[in-house]
Parts: structure tokens; C-alpha cells; sequence
């Protein structure tokens, strides 16, 4: 059934004022590439900041001006669904150190030229500060709500936690409050491959016309597989052979499970920047909240990282989600609950992995578009 | 508030104004909306089943999916007024420990349960010779949540051994109260209201 296009607004927002980053630099003249849709209400007191994941972007809802495809929580976000747009104002902003409007790696520098590895290292909370920034542009005192998944709720969370009074909910699924040893092992593992890529030149590549595609797309492939449950990739895949009824005995894709991965590292090139992907994975592999709002010496206790949390905040895990999975989500709820806040925590029951949250899982509907509905 | 459970009616109606509550086992939430509507009480809860979080979380309820056996050591002390347990208390499997932790994190606590020496348990054992399936009790014994079942007799004995102190109970039989003489073999269920 077709249904009415959505109608979006896509901005750039130039910051006046220097952004003063975790790492001790100070990133000048930063823009931050954002997407609305819905109408803000008098009061401003109806905005929804939609927080995307690693290789999302702000085209949240209409289609990606690269691939085309339809909006990546199109299926949650628009008129009548979870994430009602007749009655919000929806927010996503491209995060800092993305490629896709907002300030990276592969913007130009003061000089004129692209800032490669000159761009500085990043955190969820200097991408959260530029989310803030642009908060303050558009006169939005307090969110309704902050949602996000995976990345996207990280930044739910360091928001929540840094900035108390910015959100009077957040809504957090399928993330962790800090990156484990094998998150962080896993995209150790997608750096090192592109930055062994000849290609990526010491991430100068881009006036060169080369980019280091063959280092990102193994480095896509990588990830893809901690996105899915070993059960879901059995189901699609299992050993069924590729167009073809016999083994080669060569190294081609004789396996469907390699043509997918193939598939989605190559066309994963066609709309990411390999920089990009380097400042991104390590922003996530530096977060650990408790460390983040009480410093190293802080005994790491994340209910004191809540201390001044006063939202609602709702926790959803998958139980084939074993990148971030449900006993991170529960920790949280339990520091949310020693820390005084309102929290609710689920965990819900679908067979996608750690895709499910994009995927469709009705019951995730419910959880959302009931949580935010109050 | 009406249309709630009998033993609920009972909490919901002793339960302060404005009291901070945790409703452990709470279902889908039927009495923390009571209480939150009703009494203005800041209400959290906790249930094992996923679907009934789903549908507390659109009431707009702040519960958690958890086990009491596991998840209530998370809870700071006296952090809650109450802590309610309600017809849930013989799904656990060490009903003394849920016990103590309750009144570890609230000042008080709620307790009911049904009453496995009603005196129609009590006959379907005697005549029957099997385990009683009852309005209550509904379910067979192999499939039954319920495995650690108690009587009134057996749960004032455990009070006394823990040194908790009974502040008020009721005893229930279908949606009536009943007097407090003979309750062991006359209620259906019973509700306490316990401190430290």
C-alpha cells in the first residue's frame, strides 16, 4: 500500500561558538546537519530528538538522498506510528564526526583542506554537546523525549546524565552504558582493516580520487555479523550455496552467507567515509558513562552518574542481542533505580539480533509509542 | 477503584497518600495505576513477564522486568514506603528471603497470598486425595506457578521466626472480608501488613 511521502525538512546549523570536546580541543566553526518533521507546539515543549547509530544518519524518516532507500525508522517514525509526527516535532541530527552534513573527518579544516586524521577524537558526549547546541538554536528548553538505539542510546543515556534538564524522557534501546572489551576488540578489527588498506594513505585519501573501500567494506562485514543472532543467520543463510549447486573449490562467494556479507561491505563504501568510521567506533569505545560524568576516580558506580537524572527513562534490550546484551540494559535500570529515577526496563523477545530494534518487532512498538504517548 | 482484585482493593485503600510504593509481581499494573491515580503514590513495580511490562510502560508506569528471588538485592534500603507483594509471594523459590528483602527496601510491606488450609483445600485433599485445583488455585500442580504454597498458620510462624511485626490483616474469602477467628481454615486469602 503506498503511503502519503513524509514531509521532512533538512537544515545545516553553522555553531558560533567553539565546541570544547572531552579530548581538550576546541572544534571551531562545527555544523551540524539535521532533519525535522512535525511542527513544534507554541511552547516548544513537544520535541522528540531522535539519536542515530553508528552508520545512521539524519534521514531518519525520508529517503537517503545516496541510496535512496526509505527513511532507516521509517517503519517507527511518521504520521500515526510509534513516534506520532502529527504530534510531535521529530528531531535527528547527523552526529558530529559522520559524514553526512555534519562536521568529520572528511570536512575541510580551517586550511581549506579536508581535516583527515587532523580531525580531533571524539566522545558520545561531544556529539551530544553538538545535539545540545543545536537545542539551543532552535529554543528547545526540554525535550519531551531523547531516543535512541545502539549509539543512538548512548547518546540518550550521556544526555540524560550530563545535561538532566534537556529531556524529560529518554528512551534507550539495545545499548550499554559502556563499551566492553569484546565491543571495543570487535571494531579494533574494522579500524585495522582499513587502515591497512594502502589506500587509506594515512586517512589522506581524499583528494587522491582513492579511498580506502576494500579496508571499510571488511570492516562493514565485521560489524554486520555482531548486528545479527547466530539462530537469525542460520535461518537465512544456513550452508545453501550461492546461484550454484556444487562447492568450487575455490575461494569465490560459494556461500550465500559470503555473497550477503560481500554485498553489504561494497554497498556500505557507496555512503560512508572510512574516517568517518574510525572517529566514530572509537567515540563508542571510549564511552563508559559512569567514567564519563565522575572521572576515572569515581569508583565507576553509574547510579551516581544519574545523581541529578530526573527523566523518565525506558530500557529495552532483545534476547538475541548479544552485542549490547539484556544485562547491560538491566544494569542501567538498576542504577536508574538505586539513583531514585522512573525506570522501566524490558526485555523483549525477537529473533534479529541486535538489528531487532530496526527491524519489525510490533511489541517494540507498543513500548515506544506508549512510553512517549504520556 | 473499583475493579481490582479483592486483596488489592484491600492494599490500594491502606496504602498513604502520596506514599512511594514498589509492587513486586505487579502484572499489568492494575494497582500501581490505582495507587498513582488514587493516592498520588510515586509507584514502581517489577514483573517477570514481558508483556505485562509492555503494557505497564503504555499506562505510562515506571516497572522493571525482573525476578524478586534475584533482582530486589539491587534496591537501596527504606527506599520505598511500601513494598507490596501480592499473590506472588508462593511463586518464589525462597518465599523467607523475598520476605527479608522487602522489608529491607520498604518501611513496610504488603503481603497476600492464598490460603492453602481453606478449608476447601483442606476437603479436596481429605476426600479427594489430590492436589486441590480451586477458584484460587487454579492451575494443576505440574503446571502451577505456585510452588511454595502456605497457610496462614504457616506464614505467621515464619513472622515470628524473623522477627517481623504484623501491623494489620485481613482475611478474604472471594471479595468478603471475614473475621479474623478461625482464619487458617475459614479464608480464602489473606493480606498482612508487616514491619520490622
Amino acid at each position: 500500500m503506498p503511503t502519503a511521502e513524509l514531509l521532512t525538512t533538512s537544515q545545516l546549523l553553522e555553531l558560533s561558538a567553539p565546541l570544547t570536546l572531552d579530548g581538550g580541543q576546541s572544534l571551531e566553526g562545527a555544523a551540524i546537519a539535521y532533519e525535522t518533521c512535525g511542527t513544534l507546539n507554541p511552547d516548544k515543549s513537544n520535541a522528540i530528538l531522535i539519536c542515530h547509530a553508528l552508520t545512521g544518519d539524519q534521514y531518519v524518516a525520508s529517503p537517503h538522498p545516496i541510496t535512496g532507500k526509505p527513511g532507516w525508522w521509517a517503519r517507527m517514525v511518521g504520521s500515526g506510528k510509534p513516534i506520532d509526527t502529527d504530534r510531535f516535532f521529530v528531531i535527528c541530527a547527523n552526529v558530529l564526526g559522520s559524514c553526512m552534513g555534519s562536521t568529520g573527518p572528511a570536512s575541510l579544516a580551517a586550511d581549506g583542506k579536508p581535516y583527515g586524521m587532523r580531525f580531533p577524537v571524539i566522545t558520545i558526549r561531544d556529539m551530544v554537546r553538538g545535539h545540545v547546541a543545536l537545542l539551543d538554536a532552535l529554543g528547545i528548553v526540554q525535550l519531551h523525549a531523547v531516543v535512541g538505539g545502539s549509539m543512538g542510546g548512548m547518546q540518550a543515556l550521556s544526555l540524560a546524565a550530563n545535561f538532566p534538564d534537556r529531556a524529560a524522557a529518554a528512551l534507550v534501546i539495545a545499548s550499554t552504558a559502556r563499551h566492553s572489551a569484546q565491543n571495543i576488540a570487535f571494531h579494533e578489527v574494522g579500524r585495522q582493516a582499513i587502515m591497512a588498506d594502502p589506500k587509506w594513505q594515512g586517512g589522506d585519501y581524499y583528494a587522491s580520487g582513492k579511498s580506502p573501500d576494500a579496508g571499510l567494506a571488511v570492516a562493514r562485514m565485521a560489524a554486520h555479523i555482531t548486528y545479527l543472532s547466530e539462530e537469525g543467520m542460520h535461518e537465512k543463510f544456513g550452508r545453501r550455496l550461492q546461484d550454484r549447486s556444487a562447492k568450487t573449490f575455490g575461494f569465490d562467494a560459494d556461500f550465500q552467507v559470503e555473497s550477503y556479507l560481500r554485498h553489504q561491505g561494497l554497498s556500505f563504501t557507496d555512503r560512508f567515509d572510512a574516517n568517518s568510521y574510525l572517529y566514530i567506533t572509537r567515540a563508542m569505545d571510549y564511552f563508559d558513562l559512569a567514567e564519563e560524568c565522575l572521572g576515572n576516580d569515581g569508583g565507576g558506580r553509574l547510579a551516581d552518574a544519574f545523581a541529578k537524572t530526573t527523566a523518565r527513562v525506558c530500557l529495552v534490550s532483545f534476547d538475541t542481542d548479544w552485542l549490547y546484551p539484556t544485562t547491560e540494559s538491566r544494569g542501567i535500570a538498576h542504577a536508574l533505580n538505586a539513583a531514585g529515577a522512573p525506570v522501566s526496563f524490558v526485555e523483549l523477545s525477537a529473533p534479529f539480533g541486535h538489528d531487532s530494534f530496526l527491524l519489525d518487532v510490533p511489541v517494540l512498538d507498543r513500548v515506544v509509542g506508549g512510553f512517549l504517548s504520556q | 477503584m473499583s475493579g481490582l482484585r479483592p486483596d488489592l482493593a484491600v492494599i490500594a485503600a491502606s496504602v498513604a497518600p502520596g506514599a512511594r510504593v514498589l509492587d513486586v509481581g505487579c502484572g499489568d499494573g492494575a494497582l500501581m495505576a490505582a495507587l498513582r491515580d488514587g493516592k498520588q503514590a510515586d509507584a514502581r513495580g517489577m514483573e517477570l513477564d514481558p508483556h505485562n511490562v509492555a503494557v505497564c510502560v503504555a499506562r505510562g508506569l515506571s516497572v522493571i522486568q525482573g525476578y524478586a528471588d534475584v533482582d530486589l538485592s539491587f534496591y537501596p534500603d527504606a527506599s520505598f514506603d511500601y513494598a507490596i507483594l501480592s499473590q506472588t509471594l508462593q511463586t518464589t523459590k525462597r518465599p523467607d528471603l523475598v520476605l527479608d528483602e522487602l522489608l529491607r527496601i520498604g518501611r513496610r510491606a504488603f503481603v497476600s497470598f492464598p490460603n492453602f488450609a481453606h478449608w476447601r483445600v483442606r476437603l479436596s485433599l481429605l476426600w479427594g486425595g489430590q492436589m486441590p485445583v480451586t477458584r484460587l488455585l487454579p492451575v494443576a500442580w505440574y503446571e502451577t506457578p505456585n510452588i511454595h504454597h502456605v497457610t496462614i498458620d504457616d506464614f505467621r510462624t515464619l513472622l515470628v521466626a524473623r522477627g517481623v511485626k504484623v501491623e494489620e490483616a485481613w482475611f478474604l474469602t472471594g471479595d468478603q472480608r471475614i473475621r479474623p477467628a478461625a482464619a487458617n481454615f475459614r479464608a480464602e486469602h489473606a493480606v498482612f501488613l508487616l514491619s520490622r
